[in-house]
């Protein structure tokens, strides 16, 4: 067919921008603007920064290694914290994402109940956790292993619940339809079909676990962080890039070690 | 209940000696509609005796899928009665409804098996119609005599040396027995297949409708199956059941039925009505 015999005409390439949209463009150039001014941030204040962080920098070269054995102690501390917390959240998170899970929730508001509570565990940063925790149980990596639980289980609950939800509903079906009760329908059906997503959830929140165990100390929650905290506090820049220096190697440790885990067992 | 085990299919609870046993499927007046659909189920009667093989035939969409899994309420009917055994399944709840649901076994078209698990783990499933627990969960901490049971059900449909093999790695034949063994592990009184024999080669599915019919006979099960095969229909069954417009349009003996003539329900009830003589299902008839 040559386009001359076309009846319903080309339509053009291009639409014109309606009105609204012009007005939409406005209203978010103006939205960024406000919170550039709202952040304080201007021009001198980054002229006299840069040099500053370049002082800062200097004066951490070389790292000093005086203090290198009770670093290391206390990244061991702080690695401690970062598993027991997770594993705790991990297998707390297991019976919560059932609950929360559609179609092995057992009652709708159950599943409501437990999905707020998730979301709550998530939404709420894990350094405002340590600190509330650090209130409850004191100063120490109690209260760093309890902030890293719950933020592993607003984590994990959550993937958990969505990897069991997408399991074959097949196998759960079959064995409904021979009479077995909910648990053995989770346990024999849906915990394996769900098995691999659970362990690379896992592993996961072991990396960022790690992470967070790092900065809790900030707070008083125990760990490296406490260490980082005092460098800083008095100047001893050469010990903290000693401190940032061995953090980094732990958490490229962890996150290579997971994605060796990861290759092998799924 | 947990614990009571079942000893015999055939006997446990059937009424004593000299009784008439209750017919192992019973349904009378059903109806069933999806929302926004029409009504796939509209009035229907059926009788399955005890022992009875019956293939259930029928054009896509039919409703033959839906009828049988509201035979153990994996769907809602909307109306109409539907009683296993003589017990009313519409008003059994809770434990009540499992154990009814324990007495019939379901083998599906898509064997609705756990692929990344054994086929003996899988199989070992099956003694949860009977029990509940961790050791039902897995056959590496099952009981010794589950374990046993399981693989005498394996051997019966001739897999026990895939024992350990993972599901997923079996072929579809082969991961069809392992439905069927699971089936036989809950030791049922009544077999629902749901086309076994789809998705599988012609030679598989019938060796697995063969098996199937054959185990059934042997240990005295009811069973219903549904096949797009008319061979299958008629050389497995004891009755052919045809199933348009939500009811039972044809019902007559396998014996002496022409697989060719079968073929012809499926260009539509005045075709049927022509070749094939109807017969209403008289309550409690058994072939
Ligand atoms: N869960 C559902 N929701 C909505 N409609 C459904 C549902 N299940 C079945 N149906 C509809 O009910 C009708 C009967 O379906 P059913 O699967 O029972 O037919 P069938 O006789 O088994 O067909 P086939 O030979 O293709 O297996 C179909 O029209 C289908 O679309
Ligand atoms: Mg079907």
């Amino acid at each position: 067919m040559t386009p001359s015999t076309l009846r319903t005409g080309l339509p053009a390439r291009f639409e014109r921008p309606p009105v609204s949209r012009a007005v939409l463009l406005v209203a978010a150039m103006a939205f960024l603007a406000w919170a550039f001014a709202g952040s304080g941030l201007d021009a001198g204040k980054l002229a006299r920064g840069i040099p500053a962080v370049g002082s800062i920098l200097d004066r951490m070269i070389p790292p000093s290694l005086e203090r290198l054995d009770s670093i290391l102690l206390s990244l061991l501390v702080t690695f401690q914290m970062a598993v027991a917390g997770c594993v705790l959240g991990l297998v707390l998170s297991l019976p919560l994402a059932v609950l929360a899970a559609d179609g092995l929730s057992p009652h709708p508001l159950v599943r409501v109940a437990a999905r707020g509570l998730i979301a709550l565990f998530r939404t709420v940063p894990d350094l405002v956790w340590a600190l509330l925790f650090v209130i409850a149980v004191g100063l120490g990596p109690a209260a760093g292993v309890l902030a890293i639980m719950v933020d592993t289980i607003g984590f994990a609950a959550r993937f958990f619940a969505e990897a069991m939800e997408e399991t074959d509903k097949g196998p759960r079906e079959a064995l409904t339809a021979l009479g077995a009760r909910r648990l053995g329908l989770i346990a024999s059906a849906v915990v394996p079909d769900a098995m691999p997503a659970f362990v690379a959830t896992s592993l996961f929140c072991l990396e960022k676990a790690t992470r967070a165990s790092v900065v809790l100390g900030l707070v008083g929650a125990g760990g490296i962080g406490v260490e980082l905290k005092v460098a800083f506090d008095l100047f001893d820049y050469d010990t903290a890039s000693t401190i940032i220096l061995v953090v980094f190697a732990l958490v490229v440790l962890v996150e290579q070690a997971g994605a060796f885990l990861r290759r092998r067992l799924i | 209940m947990n614990d009571v085990e079942r000893t015999a299919v055939t006997t446990a609870t059937w009424p004593a000696v000299g009784a008439e046993p209750a017919p192992a499927l019973q349904v009378e007046a059903l109806v069933k509609s999806f929302p926004g659909g029409r009504r796939v189920i509209d009035g229907l009667d059926l009788t399955v005796a005890a022992g009875e093989a019956v293939a259930l035939i029928g054009a896509n969409g039919t409703g033959k899928s839906t009828l049988l899994r509201m035979a153990v309420r994996l769907v809602e009917p909307d109306s109409g009665a539907i009683r296993l055994f003589g017990e009313d399944v519409c008003a059994a709840r809770g434990r009540t409804l499992s154990r009814l649901r324990s007495r019939v076994g379901f083998v599906f078209q898509k064997h609705n098996l756990v692929t990344r698990l054994s086929a003996l783990s899988n199989v070992v499933h099956g003694v949860q119609a009977r029990r509940s627990g961790p050791r039902t969960w897995h056959q590496a901490w099952a009981r010794r005599v589950d374990r046993e049971e399981a693989m005498a059900c394996l051997e019966a449909v001739g897999l026990a040396d895939r024992a350990m093999q993972t599901v997923g790695s079996l072929s579809g034949g082969q991961s069809q027995r392992v439905a069927i063994a699971r089936m036989l592990m809950q030791r049922p009184e009544l077999v629902l297949a749901d086309e076994p024999d789809a998705s599988l080669d012609p030679r598989a599915g019938e060796e697995i409708m063969g098996l199937l019919a054959r185990l059934a006979r042997d240990k005295g099960l009811g069973l219903v199956f549904v096949s797009h095969h008319m061979e299958h229909a008629v050389g497995f069954s004891d009755r052919v059941v045809g199933l348009a417009g939500g009811r039972v349009a044809l019902d007559r003996p396998a014996a002496g039925t022409d697989p060719a003539l079968l073929e012809a329900f499926f260009d539509g009830p005045q075709a049927t009505e022509r070749v094939v003589p109807l017969r209403r299902v008289a309550m409690g008839a058994a072939s």
